[in-house]
């Protein structure tokens, strides 16, 4: 590609342009990976203050707060488990963040066919998780959770919940998406001139999204 | 190029922190079965701090990038403490004034709806 310098842009393209020039502030980070990282950082903010208002509403209101123990457990051959399900999108997540980091290092080794089996089954993974958000909203829908109300205590409790879980699992979703986009060019060859930096990119978005629930399983299901 | 840019490590380190996520979450469903109180609130966090950890230290190869830019990243997080701290100071307040006007007080009667006998 010619060289072209910051005189000969004109109008939007000098925005690109000396965004892009090259200064190097995070060394040995590719140009990619530093965005990604940026928005992961503010996507925090957004999360922490979910979570952050989760904790005001829950402790100012003067109604019980629903025992989520109870209200996520299900029934299994007659007996209730606690946030059985909930325990188990745990565990298929961090099975997908593992899968995540194997074609991270598939990628940087160029073995591209593992590296894209696994980003495979990193989405499907996601897919499960969001199959079973979806099964556990409708349980709770039908139960007559609302985000003005429900049949346990605080109101607060349903609008906080679809909140959380829904922004999250429009992440998971959106993950998914991006992951078999992602594979597809691998495939078709787009990155072959590169490092394959750009699975680590995928993957860090992947983590995050691991991350965020982290923390929504400690504060809104254990607490 | 190649040995500057990029993450490479060998792959039991993955296998080893994946088989560790998996031991501390189940310590954190654990603390489910437990009693509430301040020992639970406590393992809660410590379960959550660990994994997280662990995640972005080697999962995000955090942990292996120059100090730029993991303290870009975990400085600006840093302030969400004082959110937290400010937020849960004001809603003690907030929760007491509403026990003082709303606690004790018996639900009025409701207003006959016009037109209703």
């Amino acid at each position: 590609m010619a060289q072209v310098t910051a005189e000969e842009t004109t109008g939007l393209a000098t925005i690109a342009k000396d965004w892009s020039s090259d200064v190097t502030t995070f060394k040995g980070v590719p140009w990619g990976k530093a965005m990604m990282w940026i928005f992961l950082l503010s996507d925090t903010f957004i999360f922490s203050i979910f979570l952050t208002s989760y904790m005001t509403v829950r402790a100012t209101t003067a109604e019980a707060w629903p025992n989520a123990s109870e209200v996520f457990s299900l029934t299994v051959f007659g007996q209730a488990v606690p946030l059985l399900l909930i325990a188990i999108m745990t565990f298929d997540l961090i099975t997908s963040s593992g899968t995540m980091a194997l074609a991270v290092n598939y990628g940087y080794r160029r073995e591209k066919k593992k590296a894209i089996r696994f980003m495979y089954a990193t989405a499907f993974f996601g897919a499960v998780f969001v199959g079973m958000q979806m099964f556990e909203w409708t349980k709770l829908i039908m139960e007559g959770v609302r985000p003005w109300g429900n049949p346990w205590g605080a109101p607060q409790f349903g609008s906080t919940f679809f909140m959380i879980t829904g922004f999250h699992g429009l992440h998971v979703s959106a993950g998914v998406v991006y992951l078999i986009i992602i594979a597809g060019r691998i495939r078709k060859g787009r990155y072959d001139n590169t490092n394959f930096e750009i699975v680590e990119i995928t993957g860090l978005y992947w983590h995050f999204v691991d991350l965020v629930w982290v923390f929504i399983f400690a504060f809104f299901y254990l607490w | 190029m190649s040995s500057e840019v990029g993450q490479q490590h060998p792959l039991n380190l993955y296998f080893w922190i994946w088989g560790l996520l998996f031991v501390v979450s189940a310590g954190s469903y654990a603390t489910d079965y437990m009693d509430a109180g301040y020992l639970r609130w406590a393992l809660i966090l410590m379960f959550m701090f660990v994994k997280a950890g662990y995640i972005v230290a080697v999962f995000m190869h955090l942990k292996y990038e120059r100090l730029a830019l993991i303290y870009a990243l975990l400085l600006p997080p840093g302030v969400i403490g004082l959110l937290v701290a400010l937020m849960a100071w004001e809603s003690n307040y907030t929760w007491l004034t509403r026990i003082v006007f709303f606690g004790e007080v018996v639900e009025p009667e409701r207003l006959p709806l016009p037109g209703a006998h």
